[in-house]
């Protein structure tokens, strides 16, 4: 009964991981991160359900706290980098490196 | 006789200050070296108060102990528990030490008094001053203290004074290096007393000379410490083979020279063998022997070298070493010799400062020109160095009835009975001493005048000759008096012990009128070639004994070949190792590590995605690895 979740929760994942390694707009790598974060939401929802206890609905809490803070943080990178850089492509944000 | 015992000092008296003889000049020193420059104007007239009022403690001390009677002549100070258990710090105050302390302090005191007037234009007399009390102050520790330790405190306090004042114009490259070399050679001959001591201790359990017992058969054991000790001896004293550094020290001012090699350092090594004679070298042993046998081979080398020299100091430098060599041969010859060695250290203490500062006094006049083709003429010029600088010289040649005639004499006559071919060796020496000392006299101050054009020279003031004509006195009288009814011997047998017979100053024996004709043949011989002809100006290049004799014997060469490339050689060695062994595999291991990192950092591409697909591809792994291990 559950197995339908995680299916979705799969797919969600995939979708999130396929677009930040294919999409070089970092707000669109930012919104497939999100994506990323909350199919396993939905993937520790369903488990929680399944066992029978609350431990994964509070994970969940827990996961949508660290994914505001992180959107805050990130976003506000993200828009510096742009004002610099005339750019909001991850790929040219590439100073850091050997 | 043999020694008496030493005993300990209870009652007060000058014996117990006599600790106030060593802190005098130390004194002095620590001033002008700590005020240095706030001292300039009087540092000099501390220097020779200090030294002065040394010399008015060690009079002191004499006339108490001849006071006592000669049992009681050997006292030991206690002053502080120095190494506890091991040994305590104390003065000893015998006839032998007392003896010494009198020429250091008598000798040195004069020297000091000499060098305000030859230092007078130096801007740098006060530091001078400094060293000479420093020098003062550790021969005086050396002679006075009553164990092997304070002695070698001493000996290396000698050996550093010594480096500081030869290499006092330390802007000359010649004066800085001979410091060292006298440094360096000193340090082989420290080495020998050094383990020496280390040899005494772990054998007879003490280091203090009251403890340790007069030996009567020798051991291996005895032997090298016999020997090991001799070794340091021939480093201060300039023995063979560790001469080389005396003459190069001529490059300090003169007084060092006068204070090196008539009232201290180099008489450092006859204390040596003499203090430890009872110990370590008793009469007939093979230490013994071989410090007859060093001393008899210095003699004959000093005194060769002597002959070629043109330099005045050096030449000077080359007959210390040769008397210097006849001292030991006295001391290789136990207690009968040691009066003599004693002695003649004692007249040669006054001849050779005479002769010396004579020399800087020449040289003074003469704008520092130590080379003796270009004086000549001088006697009528100089009055008074020339008077002294004669009587010095008929003292060393051994003129009957000056001086070194009967020291001299009374070594050669000793020498000629226990070793009879050292003995006559001694008297060739002898031979040779008239001719080289006599070659000097004749080159500076008679015949024609071989001047520098600007040489004007004139007699040295009253603060230099004062000195000069005290010492040409007692190059006079002082042999006769001390050896003409043994009165040495006996002053020093409570200390060293003396010989059952008595000897007997004989004016006419067979040695004593061979050695007088020898002398007087060499005496002759440098009045042929350096009085009644001319001396060319420039050197002539000379026979092969003469560049042999103007080599120091080769000396140097000796030591660079044997000691100093092979020495070089492993340097190299030890540098190759260290470059290629080492150095090749600490440089190896980081050159792989850096050239492998350098590769490995090109992982880091700085595309954000490039990273996030290796985190997926490690997560897919991670995963797939614990599924297959089956623990998910």
């Amino acid at each position: 009964m559950t197995t339908n979740y995680l299916i979705l929760s799969g797919l969600l994942f995939s979708i999130g991981a396929v677009g930040v390694l294919i999409r070089r707009n970092a707000i669109v790598v930012f919104m497939c991160i999100e994506l990323m974060l909350n199919a396993c939401n939905l993937a520790f929802v369903t488990f929680a359900r399944q066992v029978g206890n609350l431990e994964g609905q509070i994970v969940a809490f827990f996961v949508m706290v660290v994914a505001a803070a992180e959107v805050v943080v990130g976003l506000a990178i993200i828009v510096t980098i742009f004002r610099t850089r005339r750019s909001a492509s991850v790929d040219d944000a590439n100073l850091l490196k050997y | 006789m043999d020694p008496v015992e030493i005993i300990q000092h209870t009652t007060g008296g000058v014996i117990g200050l006599s600790w106030l003889m060593i802190a005098f000049p130390l004194v002095g020193a620590t001033i002008l070296l700590v005020f240095n420059r706030y001292t300039n104007r009087w540092g000099h007239l501390l220097g020779v108060a200090m030294s002065l009022a040394s010399f008015v403690v060690a009079v002191l001390a004499f006339v108490e102990l001849l006071g006592l009677p000669e049992a009681q002549r050997r006292q030991a100070v206690h002053l502080w528990e120095f190494i506890p258990g091991m040994v305590d710090m104390g003065l000893l105050i015998d006839p032998l030490s007392i003896a010494f302390a009198l020429l250091i302090t008598g000798v040195g005191s004069l020297i000091h008094i000499y060098s305000i007037g030859y230092m007078s234009h130096d801007p740098d007399r006060r530091r001078f001053f400094a060293y000479l009390n420093l020098f003062v102050a550790a021969m005086l520790l050396l002679v006075l203290a009553d164990n092997y330790v304070g002695l070698f405190i001493g000996w290396e306090g000698v050996g550093l004074a010594s480096y500081l004042l030869i290499g006092f114009w330390q802007f000359k490259p010649s004066a800085a290096v001979a410091a060292k070399k006298a440094f360096v050679v000193n340090r082989v001959g420290d080495f020998g007393l050094l383990v020496g001591m280390f040899l005494i201790w772990t054998t007879f359990g003490t280091l203090a000379f009251a403890e340790l017992k007069p030996i009567t058969a020798e051991n291996p054991t005895t032997l090298a410490i016999g020997l090991l000790l001799l070794l340091g001896a021939c480093g201060k004293s300039a023995q063979l083979p560790l001469q080389s550094w005396l003459l190069d020290a001529m490059e300090g001012p003169t007084p060092v020279s006068a204070l090196i090699h008539a009232a201290t350092m180099v008489t450092a090594g006859v204390y040596l063998v003499v203090r430890s004679g009872a110990f370590f070298f008793p009469e007939g042993s093979g230490a013994a022997l071989a410090v007859a046998v060093v001393g008899a081979a210095t003699l004959l080398a000093g005194a060769i070298i002597g002959c070629a020299k043109d330099d005045i100091k050096k030449g000077l430098a080359g007959s210390t070493m040769s008397q210097i060599g006849y001292m030991m041969l006295g001391a290789g010859l136990g207690p009968v010799g040691y009066a003599f060695a004693i002695g003649h250290l004692i007249t040669h203490g006054f001849f050779k400062a005479d002769l010396f500062l004579g020399a800087g006094s020449v040289m003074h006049g003469m704008n520092d020109e130590v080379n003796m083709r270009k004086y000549g003429g001088l006697r009528t010029y100089m009055p008074v160095t020339f008077a002294t600088f004669f009587i010095g010289y008929l003292a060393i040649i051994g003129f009957p009835l000056l001086s070194g005639y009967f020291t001299k004499e009374g070594i050669i006559e000793t020498a000629v009975h226990a070793q009879p071919i050292l003995g006559w060796l001694a008297v060739a020496g002898a031979g040779i001493t008239g001719f080289y000392m006599s070659r000097m006299v004749f080159m500076t101050f008679f015949g024609e005048k071989r001047w520098e054009k600007d040489a004007h020279p004139h007699e040295s003031p009253t603060v230099m000759t004062v000195p000069l004509i005290v010492l040409s006195i007692g190059s006079v009288f002082l042999g006769g008096y001390l050896i003409l009814s043994n009165r040495l011997m006996d002053w020093l047998a409570p200390a060293v012990g003396a010989p059952a017979a008595r000897p007997e100053f004989h004016f006419t024996s067979t040695t004593g009128l061979a050695t007088l004709a020898l002398v007087a043949v060499g005496a002759a011989f440098a009045w042929y070639k350096y009085g009644r002809a001319e001396v060319p100006a420039v050197q002539p290049r000379g026979s092969f004994l003469t560049t042999f004799a103007r080599r120091d014997l080769y000396g140097d060469a000796i030591n660079e070949s044997l000691i100093m490339r092979p020495g070089q050689w492993l340097t190299r060695l030890a540098v190759f190792f260290d470059n290629r062994g080492i150095d090749g595999v600490v440089n190896g291991l980081a050159a792989g590590i850096g050239g492998s990192s350098g590769r490995l950092r090109r992982l880091q591409t700085g595309f954000a995605r490039t990273y996030a697909l290796s985190i997926l591809f490690g997560a897919a792994i991670l995963t797939g690895a614990l599924l297959l291990v089956g623990n998910i």
